[in-house]
């Protein structure tokens, strides 16, 4: 019997078209756009000036503040812009645009194939090595890493537990890199390992990623303070808190950090940005990104450099399909709908979905019929009907009460209803204005 | 281009309103196919008048009175034609039906708001009215003889419970008549061969019907198997205090609507409780009032009520009973 | 006969015991209110609306019992009227403030302001707002999902399905603010009434760069300061590229109308004009926005009207 988390969970349809696609260097682009918010927390401040030129790897933005990341040059040319640029969502952020010019890196970085295997550094020096590559969360949610690795105080880690689950429909990303490039990975869990001091890492990986998990445990078994621990294909496995229970049996509190029952979880894909920053002095400035759909002429997995412009990747891809009605950034369960194609890559960018307009668009919203499916299929055992009912009629101390803030937005609800009801629409409304309320209140 | 921008997910089940009713109504086919080999043409009857009328009537309403969308469609209606069906004698006279369907689809669902507001089982609202209205009609039970005659005139009889209840008011033993000649067994009652409803008699039916529901995860075992186990235990706790008086549970769990009752009225989406914890407090509160009502009631049969009094406890249910939280 | 008498007894002195303590129980638990709350109460119109902002009419006179001047409590629906009255029971001064309306200022309609995207989701403004830029280039303008239609206690708003752009009607707005809240995008804004319903407006929220504004939305509001030169009242402002005229200084010359080269400024519930005006001539863009903003409150009415007939 695999592990997996207690409650709730749904299995959509996998789909993962690109799973045998070997990872693809992308050719570089004539202009990258690089945001300077592609983290939670404060933009970074732009360090370089209009006209300069940069080579590959160069800061290009500082973090400004705790909770924020180094920005850097994914590409080597004349920065021709320092303005607001419009995003994915069709809004004006602040971003570098870099017309690039040939390719040329930063002193120092290391681009050969040879795996170092020495940790040299002390636990100071690699959060401090990881902090200066500007390292995010790579599975989407983009938090700063140094900021995980330094554990509250009065908090101790025992685990590091490495999400190579990939539960998202249709992404393949972290999936490739698992295969293509295990032994990095796990120098960098090791790397992980001394940054917070534990003795010991759990990767959990998805059962349907069987070459994955016997590769990297044909490699982990010279490293027996690294289990590799298979789990059974559920939705939204990704989750922290649902991640921490599969692979340790630990249930974290509500409202807490997934410290408080000592682990720190981070994505596979930022394990392997940490061995690069650590071992090979390279920043993060390129990513795998999956690109796929069911009528995608090449779907695959692209390494392209931050910035690239999505429209870029889908050329790469064989062009947008006819029958396209809506391209998202990221997963179909939780990723975000673009608006602008033109868009760069981010750094919590894992893949660029392209869906037609027969799946896209949602069927008609019915009366509920109290079902009570969208109750049982909720991975934290909330009551999404009653939470996006309150969300309408704005009852945030109710909202409270039932515990909104708990909802981790993973789309199991709206998934499941059979009336095709916005659920989550209303309760990511409510999550907004309730934890807006819960902040007026401390201060 | 112009793309389609909506919130996350972007992804459905493809599950449906359709699906579920509609996959209910497949449920209910052997149990029909029971009704007409026991019951013949007044089956047939009586189960396309109900329908017919309910979709008529859901139609009427949603499109001159309320000035909806008709959704006559969806399966709701004809599901509880169908159910107000099986919950009826099978031969009942046409009008009768016709107003049932009135009151069930009119006053059990739509006075409320339509699918999904009401907070009685439209079926069940129907099925008491017609038998607080025509008691006389509604207790003549045909007997199970299949093919015989015009339906109204089928030969008639009393369902086990009736017995029962007739036996336990001359003091008669209960342990004598279940055990007398006259008493048609276990076995013939589980396969039908008995008085009553024209949906309810065939358990076994009616058991295929819970099995595909299940495995078609329409509804969830928790409703019907706390039915059964609360009927089990309280009516064995009887049983063995007076043999005498109570039956046991075996009799209570295969004669009349118990089945029927359990497996598809109790476990209606729209009044039944949302969280498991809440749907084990309304399946143990409808086999105790079940049993008490059947036992100690004036009426012989007590599902039906049973099932409307812990409706009107389901929205209280869901207040207090919040699912298992993750921490 | 006897079962009678002693039946009718018997209840009779049931309930003389039961008054009895009932009596005492109401004595002993008394709550000591201030009277003049019910008196208070008395004078407002009882329709418990909420469109005061407190809980019904009785909370309302207690805020106004409780609090020392009457600043900020105000009936929309009993209007000066009752707040006078009120202010005489409580020997206080009322300020007699100009009845307001609520105004839409968008007026990107779906000729003036093409849809790029398709919204997909919840109908809900605050959701699409959250979501993205929403179905118009335009990232200020209305979003048409109806939060103000659906947060209106009085019933005075309506979408208007031909621009999908709501419409306030100007006999039930009492101006009590809901819809304001509710808008994510702060396009309605409680402004003066007027003299004879008349209003001058700027009818667009756009905070961009004019060129960015006016390729989203012909209508919209560019900044080019036109309005302001020709104000004789220093009544116009403009901050962060966008104009607002201050109704407690326009006298409603409507000079600034002329001149806007895209028709953003409104007027509403003016007599046509006799002749047109030189600025009017020099500009046809401004003519056709007076025109729409002539027969706006004729549409209103009839929309209104129609819907009376589907009800």
């Amino acid at each position: 019997m695999l592990k997996t988390f207690r409650i709730g969970g749904v299995h959509p349809p996998e789909n993962k078209l690109s799973a045998n696609g070997k990872i693809i260097v992308l050719t570089l682009p004539e202009q990258v756009i690089i945001p300077l918010s592609q983290h939670i927390g404060a933009p970074a401040t732009p360090i370089v000036q209009k006209g300069d030129t940069v080579k590959a790897g160069q800061l290009i933005a500082q973090a400004t503040g705790f909770v924020s990341a180094n920005i850097h040059s994914s590409v080597s040319g004349t920065i021709v812009a320092i303005d607001n640029v419009t995003d994915a969502a069709g809004l004006s952020k602040p971003a570098i645009t870099i017309k690039v010019e040939g390719d040329e890196w930063e002193n120092g970085i290391d681009r050969t194939e040879k795996i170092e295997h020495n940790i040299a550094l002390s636990q100071e020096e690699i959060i401090k090595a990881i902090a200066a590559a500007g390292i995010v969360g790579m599975g989407g949610a983009t938090f700063p890493t140094q900021v995980k690795l330094t554990p509250p105080p009065g908090n101790k880690a025992e685990f590091l537990i490495i999400n190579g689950v990939e539960c998202e429909p249709y992404l393949t990303s972290d999936h490739r890199i698992m295969l293509e490039k295990a032994e990095e990975i796990i120098i960098g869990v090791q790397i992980l390992m001394k940054a917070i001091g534990v003795k010991k890492a759990i990767i959990g990986i998805e059962n349907n990623k069987k070459d994955a998990i016997a590769h990297l445990q044909q490699i982990a078994d010279k490293t027996p303070e690294i289990e590799i621990c298979p789990l059974k294909v559920k939705y939204p496995q990704g989750g922290e808190k649902q991640l921490i229970q599969a692979t340790t049996g630990r249930t974290v509190p509500s409202g807490a950090l997934p410290i408080a029952v000592g682990a720190v979880v981070q994505n596979a894909g930022t394990a392997l940005a940490v061995y690069e920053a650590v071992m090979k002095h390279k920043p993060l400035i390129e990513r795998v990104v999956t690109v796929t759909g069911k009528s995608v002429k090449n779907p695959g997995n692209y390494l392209c450099r931050i910035g690239t412009p999505v429209s870029k990747l889908l050329e790469a891809a064989g062009g947008i399909p006819e029958d396209t009605a809506k391209v998202i950034g990221g997963g179909p369960m939780m990723g975000r709908t673009m608006l602008n194609i033109d868009s760069p890559v981010m750094k919590g960018t894992s893949g660029i979905l392209l869906i037609s307009d027969k799946e896209a668009r949602r069927s008609p919203v019915r009366n509920c019929i109290r079902c009570s499916k969208c109750v049982s299929v909720c991975p934290m055992g909330l009551e999404p009907y009653l939470l996006a009912k309150l969300a309408t009629f704005n009852l945030l101390e109710r909202l409270e009460e039932e515990k909104v803030m708990d909802c981790i937005e993973c789309g199991s609800c709206s998934f499941t209803c059979p009336s095709a009801r916005p659920l989550l629409d209303y309760i990511r409304l409510g999550k907004t204005r309730t934890g807006a309320m819960l902040r007026n209140r401390k201060k | 281009m112009k793309l389609l921008v909506s919130p996350s997910p972007h992804l459905h089940s493809g599950d449906s309103i359709e699906k579920n009713m509609y996959g209910v109504i497949i449920a209910l086919i052997p149990a029909f196919i029971c009704s007409i080999l026991f019951f013949g043409t007044g089956a047939i009857i009586v189960t396309l008048t109900s329908v017919l009328a309910c979709l008529f009537f859901e139609y009427i309403i949603q499109k001159y009175l309320l000035r909806q969308q008709p959704t006559i469609f969806d399966g709701s209606a004809f599901l509880t034609g169908v159910l107000l069906a099986f919950n009826v004698p099978s031969n009942l006279p046409v009008w009768i039906i016709i107003i049932g369907a009135l009151v069930a689809i009119g006053i059990g669902k739509m006075s409320f708001g339509g699918l999904g507001c009401n907070i009685f089982n439209p079926a069940l609202v129907g099925r008491v009215f017609l038998l607080i209205s025509f008691p006389v009609q509604m207790t003549t039970w045909p007997l199970a003889q299949g093919f015989a005659g015009s339906y109204t005139d089928a030969q008639t009889g009393a369902t086990p419970l009736a017995l029962l209840k007739e036996a336990v008011k001359t003091g008669q033993s209960v342990n004598d008549l279940l055990v007398a000649d006259t008493f048609i067994g276990y076995k013939e009652m589980f396969l039908g061969h008995m008085g009553g409803s024209l949906g309810e008699v065939a358990a076994w039916a009616l058991l295929i019907g819970f099995a595909y529901m299940l495995i078609r995860k329409i509804i969830t075992w928790h409703i019907p198997v706390t039915i059964f186990a609360t009927v089990i235990v309280f009516s064995g706790i009887l049983h063995l205090c007076n043999p005498d008086q109570f039956a046991g549970p075996l009799f209570h769990l295969l004669s009349g609507g118990m089945m029927l009752g359990a497996i598809f009225m109790a476990t209606d989406y729209v009044t039944s409780p949302m969280s498991h914890k809440g749907m084990f407090i309304f399946g143990a509160g409808i086999g105790i009032l079940t049993v008490v009502i059947r036992v100690f009631g004036a009426y012989p049969e007590g599902m039906s009520f049973a099932i409307l009094i812990m409706n009107a406890f389901t929205p209280l249910i869901n207040r207090y009973c919040k699912p298992t939280r993750f921490a | 006969m006897s079962t009678i008498v002693i039946t009718i007894i018997s209840l009779c002195a049931i309930g003389i015991v039961s008054a009895v303590i009932l009596y005492f129980v109401a004595q002993k638990f008394k709550v000591e209110e201030d009277p003049r709350i019910d008196i208070v109460e008395g004078l407002l119109p009882g329709a418990n609306c909420g469109g005061c902002g407190y809980p019904g009419c009785r909370g309302l006179a207690e805020a106004a019992v409780k609090s020392d001047t009457l600043d900020g409590i105000m009936c929309p629906v009993g209007g000066t009227e009752t707040m006078s009255k009120v202010a005489t029971v409580l020997g206080r001064e009322v300020k007699t403030e100009a009845p307001k309306i609520a105004v839409v200022r968008c007026n990107g309609n779906c000729e003036n302001r093409p849809r790029s995207s398709e919204y997909d989701g919840a109908r809900s403004c605050a959701i699409e707002h959250a979501l993205y830029i929403g179905d118009t280039d335009c990232g200020f303008g209305c979003l048409g999902c109806g939060d103000c239609v659906a947060a209106c206690p009085f019933d005075a708003i309506h979408m208007n399905p031909a621009t999908l752009l709501p419409i306030v009607s100007d006999e039930k707005c009492v101006a009590c603010g809901a819809c304001v809240k509710a808008c994510p995008r702060n396009i309605m804004e409680l402004r003066n009434k007027g003299p004879k319903d008349r209003r001058v407006f700027v009818s667009c929220v756009n905070k961009d760069k004019g060129g960015i504004a006016r390729k989203a939305c012909k209508v919209a509001c560019i900044g080019c300061g036109k309005c302001v030169k020709e104000c004789p009242f220093n009544a116009i402002t403009i901050e962060n590229n966008l104009a607002y005229i201050d109704f407690t200084k326009c006298k409603l010359c409507r000079k600034c109308v002329g001149v806007c080269p895209t028709g953003a400024i409104h007027e509403v519930n003016f007599p046509p004009r006799k002749m047109e005006t030189d600025a009017i001539k020099a500009n046809p863009a401004a003519k056709s926005a007076t025109t729409i903003s002539l027969s706006q409150p004729a549409n209103d009415t009839q929309i209104i009207a129609k819907e009376k007939n589907d009800d």
